[in-house]
């Protein structure tokens, strides 16, 4: 990196401090290559660090699984390459459905079938098996699909970690530093920062999350990019006893529960119907009437959980994609600019792997990751 | 014209002024209060089947208590009243509260609140052993099950509380083994002009000192907490400290009240996106507020302590104050003199008030050199220790950002006991004023939350 008087410069300019932008901006640097990361606020304070903590591959799109699975490796060696604990514990992941959804097993049964030759095994339990393994799941629940393989880890930590972890090997991580302009000025991408900094590279990535499109659209790209907020709780803590994330499978938003429990003792509870989120406001608050139906719904899950109390709720801005897939690869306009946003909810387990995936492809200009279903210009338009 | 629908949360003194307002003018309020009856903290009532007398109970306050309490009787029917009935949540006009683990919603027009305060406290050494309890939770043992905390009681800390508290545990019987104010006798002269905005209140404070001193109840001015000692099998069973000379002294005890004046309760404000601003005098964030009670929303109103710390008498007249300034904005026509009445009586208590808060001061220092094994966040056992490790590893300087590191404040108080001197400890670790770390943002629920909320009675 140098830097002249009122220029950053450096190989990769990366917009965007969530979970995408901090791991990419680590295996950039890993790979020799100068950075700098740009967050309008904090760190991981958004999507990244306000989501449910599963660390889950089981229940994606099949085509997915080679990048959770990439993930995955990073999350389980996540202690040495990032020099700290991101409370990240492989201890397993449930997927249930209830008695009156039966077609569902069928489908657990297919998707096992199919993500066993993906490298994801898949354990299917039912009846009293399904009950003496869990037993705090509650009497409409049929039949559970296991993935002892996936876990769980804390979002408040992870992406400020990788952030610090990319500064500890040479990037440069400015955080409050808002991107109003971003042009492609000769070979160089030139970014402008609201109290008028410019940084500038060869190559541009985009990991803005929800705010990804005021800076797509001014390369007349555009993806049709929607916010809202996830329903999040937590209970009181009490002794650790339940291993797996445990999350249900349904075609209906609301009934759609998970819940964790922490080494700490907590239990954290997210899903059933998400709220508005502003990305003026940069903050997204809970609606108590999705409190309420989270609760109705993880009583029905697990009965267990009645005893608890809940002492905090929270929410954050997430963007969203029609189809529920992200953006990532490079844009099909503009050579030298990348995106990863738009990951829907979903993005926290494979982070690492996308940071992973877009620092190979910024570096070699290739991936053996299948970017096709990510493309920026599958909606059409742009 | 439709029926407009007010609700006061919280029902002290200040709520009690308020609701007979309002009924006065010819509405009816809806009332939600959080205890079993009303009354608030200050005038807490006994439980039905207790029969002492308000001159025991209340002492100097007794007529006062029997005024709000029958004000408040002679409501009834006049009123929708909700007694033990937590708000937890606000959201588009509409209060989330629980009843139980009865789900309720109550939909307003204007909401006055009126939440009160709790204890503001500081941590020393050991608070987290079994046997320290807050000033305010001394005194409520004390005022609704006529029971002591202990059998040797010390009371920590700074404020007139730290007196009334201890002054009616003397004369109840308890043995009062000391008196520890870390606020020195000189801030009390210097602070007298302003101290003297109420001399009555004054000379009240004065006889609590005394009627201590004459009983033989040991009084320290001026001294620096050490260590709260004991085990965790045994409890507390002493407090060290250095006296005004900086000797190290220590008293035998089986039981600590502490506390440091108050501050005010502001979740419910803060979910329905009311301002704050930082106050110096006191070093806490305070609702943003004009003289009358209006928030920085419309249709939101402030009253009492959870406004500003100024006390129960006061909260009675800014009670009625933003009553008066919530009519006017529903255009009910209200006499200008009353108002301003008010509100020179409320600029007394203001005044009054910073006087307390100069001669018996925040100890902001104590932060500084709380030893790094101390535990700030009692609810998570976050130490001093970790606390600066975040600031200083992790550059978390914003409160917010402590919390997500540390886990301070993200217990099951959420912050409201840690919050303001984890805020100090943050910002002496990272060399920058207390304000600069900010506050923690107030998340629901306002108080733990049953996971069988509105579950339909089976």
């Amino acid at each position: 990196m140098t830097t002249s008087a009122h220029e950053t410069v450096s190989d990769v300019v990366i917009v965007g401090g969530g979970i995408m932008g901090s791991s990419a901006a680590l295996f950039l640097t890993q790979r020799r290559r100068s950075v700098t990361l740009l967050e309008s606020a904090l760190i991981g304070q958004q999507a990244s660090g306000t989501n449910f903590g599963n660390v889950r591959r089981q229940g994606r799109p099949i085509v997915q699984l080679p990048l959770a699975n990439r993930a995955s490796a990073v999350w389980r060696r996540s202690k040495e390459l990032l020099g700290e604990d991101v409370e990240y514990l492989q201890s397993g992941h449930l997927r249930v459905c209830y008695r009156e959804r039966p077609e569902l097993v069928g489908n657990f049964e297919a998707y096992a079938e199919e993500a066993r030759h993906v490298g994801l095994d898949l354990e299917l339990f039912s009846g009293n098996t399904l009950r003496n393994r869990f037993p705090f799941l509650g009497p409409e629940v049929l039949a559970g699909s296991y993935s002892h393989l996936d876990g769980h880890a804390n979002p408040r930590l992870a992406a400020p970690a990788f952030a610090r972890a990319a500064k500890r090997a040479g990037a440069n991580v400015y955080e409050s530093t808002r991107i109003v302009i971003v042009e492609k000025a000769g070979d160089d991408f030139r970014v402008t920062s609201e109290d008028g900094r410019v940084f500038r590279a060869p190559v541009l990535l985009i990991t803005a999350g929800a705010w990804a499109h005021f800076l797509t659209a001014q390369f007349g790209e555009s993806a049709p990019l929607t916010c809202r907020g996830p329903t999040m709780s937590v209970t009181e803590p009490v002794p650790y006893s339940i291993r797996p994330a445990v999350g249900v499978a349904t075609p209906i938003e609301e009934e759609s529960v998970y819940f964790r429990q922490i080494l700490r003792g907590n239990i954290i509870i997210g899903g059933s119907t998400r709220g508005p989120a502003y990305t003026d406001e940069r903050r997204a608050s809970v609606q108590p009437p999705n409190t309420l139906s989270q609760l109705k719904q993880i009583r029905r899950l697990a009965p267990a959980l009645e005893q608890l109390r809940i002492i905090r709720v929270w929410s954050g801005v997430e963007g969203y994609l029609p189809d529920s897939l992200p953006v990532m690869g490079s844009s099909p306009r503009v050579s030298g600019l990348y995106y990863a946003f738009g990951f829907s909810g979903s993005g926290f387990q494979i982070g690492p792997g996308v940071g992973e995936t877009m620092a190979e492809l910024i570096d070699t200009g290739a991936t053996p990751i299948s970017l096709e279903p990510y493309r920026m210009n599958r909606f059409g338009g742009g | 014209m439709v029926e407009c629908r007010v609700v006061i949360v919280g029902a002290g003194p200040a709520g009690i002024r308020c609701a007979e307002t309002l009924v006065a003018a010819g509405l009816r309020p809806t009332v939600i209060d959080e205890g079993r009856r009303d009354g608030g903290q200050i005038y807490r009532r006994q439980p039905e089947n207790f029969t002492r007398s308000y001159d025991m109970l209340y002492g100097s306050e007794a007529r006062r208590a029997e005024a709000i309490h029958g004000g408040f009787d002679a409501l009834r029917g006049k009123i929708d009243y909700l007694p033990e009935t937590l708000v937890w949540n606000i959201a588009e006009r509409q209060l989330y509260a629980a009843a139980g683990t009865n789900q309720i919603m109550v939909p307003f027009d204007v909401l006055i609140l009126c939440s009160g305060a709790v204890d503001r406290l500081m941590p020393v050494k050991g608070w987290n052993l079994a046997g320290t309890f807050s000033l305010g939770g001394a005194q409520i043992a004390l005022k609704s099950q006529a029971c002591a905390i202990g059998k040797q009681v010390v009371f920590m800390g700074t404020g007139a509380l730290l007196y009334l508290v201890a002054a009616q545990y003397q004369k109840m019987g308890a043995h009062v083994a000391a008196v520890l104010d870390t606020s020195p006798w000189s801030l009390r002269l210097s602070a007298l002009p302003k101290l003297l905005a109420q001399p009555s209140v004054l000379w009240s404070g004065v006889k609590l000192d005394l009627t201590l001193r004459l009983a033989g109840v040991p009084v320290y001015n001026g001294i620096d907490p050490l260590e709260i000692e004991g085990t965790a099998d045994a409890g507390v069973q002493g407090v060290s400290f250095k006296d005004r000379n900086g000797e190290i002294r220590g008293v035998a005890c089986d039981a600590v009240a502490l506390g440091y004046h108050l501050r005010p309760e502001t979740q419910l404000a803060d979910l329905a996106r009311c301002a704050f601003t930082f106050d110096p005098g006191t070093r806490q964030w305070l609702l943003q507020s004009d003289p009358d009670g209006r928030s920085s929303v419309a249709g939101v109103y402030l009253a009492g302590d959870g406004a500003r710390i100024r006390g129960a008498r006061a909260a009675e007249a800014s009670g009625r104050l933003a009553a008066m300034a919530a009519l006017h904005d529903l255009g009910h026509p209200q006499s200008a003199e009353i108002m301003a009445g008010l509100r020179r009586t409320l600029a007394r208590w203001t005044r009054f008030a910073q006087g307390l808060a100069q001669a018996f001061p925040w100890p902001a220092q104590q932060a500084a050199r709380l030893s790094d094994d101390t535990v700030v966040c009692r609810c998570e056992a976050v130490t001093a220790a970790e606390l600066r490790r975040v600031v200083l590893e992790t550059d978390a300087i914003e409160a917010n950002r402590a919390k997500a590191f540390s886990r301070v404040g993200m217990g099951r108080c959420q912050g409201r006991y840690c919050g303001q001197a984890a805020a100090e400890v943050i910002a002496h670790a990272a060399h920058v004023p207390v304000e600069q770390v900010g506050r923690l943002r107030g998340q629901a629920p306002v108080k733990p939350l049953p996971v069988v909320i509105g579950e339909d009675a089976a």
